[in-house]
């Protein structure tokens, strides 16, 4: 164990730019493009995507991080909007419900929930799906307790678990199995 | 959520200063548990300075056989990590039965080890708490306290820590270590974890703009045979009512070697000390495991509606104890 002896350092005292607390612009790479806003720092990254950009496919559930409707991705890792500040994800790709589909083709996730009638209400829907695509690239969908624990961040209200397993299940055997949907 | 300005800095030596030079600001990781409190009003710095371009993110090998997390590595990242699957098992599980997938993938190790309490009249601006108003009174004493501390508590707060990780790596004997513009430390992950006595507000002896860099694991050859066992009110996605971190030896059916901590339970991840105590050298046997969870809950107080955890924390223990006995016996 090494000591609790300091060792000295010389930092730079504070150096940072800062930003803020009024409207600063904000430039972010949303599904492919990139877009301005002009945002305060406090904003989230699901309110700037549905206040700011009209992406409404993102959904705002809770707002305290224990629902999974605001699921998008960071950098292709699955996130969750509201707890994420839109300022922090300057230089990150971010994808969310809108930039799944290839143009008129729907990603095979996207399918699968319609086939198999994986939703009610729909409202976390888009979390759901992302949530789903990423799993499948994560490699947790095994089998049916493996996704249950692995999409436990996504709540559904309606209970349409059942049918939401069932798409993951089709997408994953359609697409060679885990860790094949990438 | 008040009004707040950002910085991003790119190197340690600027975040710390940043933040020292500023008592108004605080570092911003994951932001899963921060942002949260920012918005209830709960936690109110004026400035955020961002540290997740630090580099900070890896796990690495110590000299000596031990391993390094970088304070800004992932929890997902480091469950998946093969190295401590391997060596470490308790410490991936307890990453994996903790928060969600995508929290995971969002929260950094530090911050798991600095979130704060769930107890809800903390998280209530309205009511008294003597952790986030100190002075004002425990609302939980009388309160809706099911979910709250029999363990290490004191007259002014019975708030449970929330972590899970925090609970493996008391049971390793981590190290956290830190950079303040005073240096660099290196805190035993005990001392990490202050009880609330009089002061519940100060949970950590670190200084303003004092940043954890890195937790390190110890070699510890018994840590690969060890587990997380996680009980709560729903299978996944739940804070613990009860918790175990486990590691343990058994050799002609005595146990040579044995560390135990409790979640879920204490005011801090909880090194269950008179259970280690009970059971080093015991027989593996249901009755050695019981009287080790009775030895370790001797000075549990209840405190009305969690008292059901006491009996939870000695049973969670011995089926901790009898499942690792098992497996090491068909190992």
């Amino acid at each position: 164990m090494k000591s609790q002896q300091a060792v000295q350092t010389t930092p730079t005292p504070d150096s940072a730019v800062v930003r803020g607390p009024d409207e600063v612009e904000v430039r972010l790479r949303v599904n492919g493009e990139n877009r301005r806003m002009s945002i305060e720092p406090r904003v989230s990254l699901l309110d700037a995507l549905r206040d700011r950009l009209d992406l409404h496919g993102t959904k705002k559930g809770c707002n305290q991080g224990a629902c999974g409707a605001c699921t998008v991705w960071v950098d292709r890792r699955r996130v969750l909007a509201c707890l994420t500040l839109a300022i922090s994800c300057e230089n990150r790709e971010i994808t969310t419900i809108e930039g799944l589909a290839d143009g008129d083709a729907l990603h095979p996730m996207q399918e699968a929930f319609l086939d198999l009638d994986a939703f009610q209400c729909g409202y976390c829907t888009p979390g759901q799906i992302m949530s789903a695509v990423a799993l499948l690239t994560e490699g947790h969908a095994g089998d049916d307790d493996e996704i249950k624990e692995w999409m436990s961040g996504n709540l559904c209200r309606c209970a349409a678990y059942p049918h939401i397993r069932a798409a993951i299940r089709r997408v994953r055997d359609e697409q060679g199995g885990d860790r094949a949907a990438h | 959520m008040r009004p707040i300005s950002y910085s991003r800095v790119s190197d340690v030596g600027t975040a710390i200063g940043t933040v020292a030079a500023d008592p108004t600001s605080a570092f911003l990781a994951g932001g899963t548990n921060q942002v949260d409190l920012l918005r209830i009003y709960v936690e109110q710095p004026r400035r955020l300075v961002d540290i997740n371009d630090l580099p900070l993110k890896q796990v690495e090998e110590l000299p000596g056989g031990g391993l390094r997390l970088g304070g800004l590595a992932r929890m997902s990242d480091v469950a998946e990590h093969p190295t401590v699957r391997r060596r470490y098992p308790m410490v991936s599980e307890s990453l994996v039965l903790g928060a969600s997938p995508q929290l995971r993938h969002m929260a950094s190790v530090a911050g798991n080890l600095m979130q704060r309490t769930r107890c809800t009249y903390f998280r209530d601006t309205e009511v008294a708490c003597n952790k986030r108003s100190p002075g004002t009174g425990c609302s939980a004493m009388e309160g809706v306290n099911r979910g709250h501390a029999v363990l290490g508590t004191s007259e002014c707060c019975i708030a449970t820590h929330p972590s899970d990780l925090g609970v493996a790596l008391m049971a390793l004997d981590a190290v956290v270590q830190t950079e303040s513009p005073a240096g660099q430390r290196s805190i035993p992950i005990d001392d990490f974890y202050l009880l609330p006595g009089k002061t519940p507000e100060r949970e950590h002896p670190l200084s303003h703009g004092e940043l954890v860099t890195g937790i390190d694991l110890p070699p510890l050859p018994v840590a690969a045979h060890s587990r997380y066992i996680k009980i709560r009110d729903r299978e996944s996605y739940e804070f613990a009512l009860a918790a175990v971190a486990v590691a343990m030896s058994v050799v002609d059916g005595r146990i040579t070697e044995i560390r135990l901590a409790l979640g879920g339970v204490a005011t801090k991840p909880w090194r269950a000390r008179a259970a280690e105590a009970a059971l080093d050298g015991a027989p593996a046997t249901t009755d050695s495991f019981t009287r080790a969870a009775e030895a370790e809950l001797a000075t549990a107080v209840p405190h009305g509606m969690n008292a059901f955890k006491i009996e939870l924390a000695k049973r969670t223990i011995v089926r901790a104890l009898t499942e690792m006995t098992q497996r090491e016996g068909s190992a």
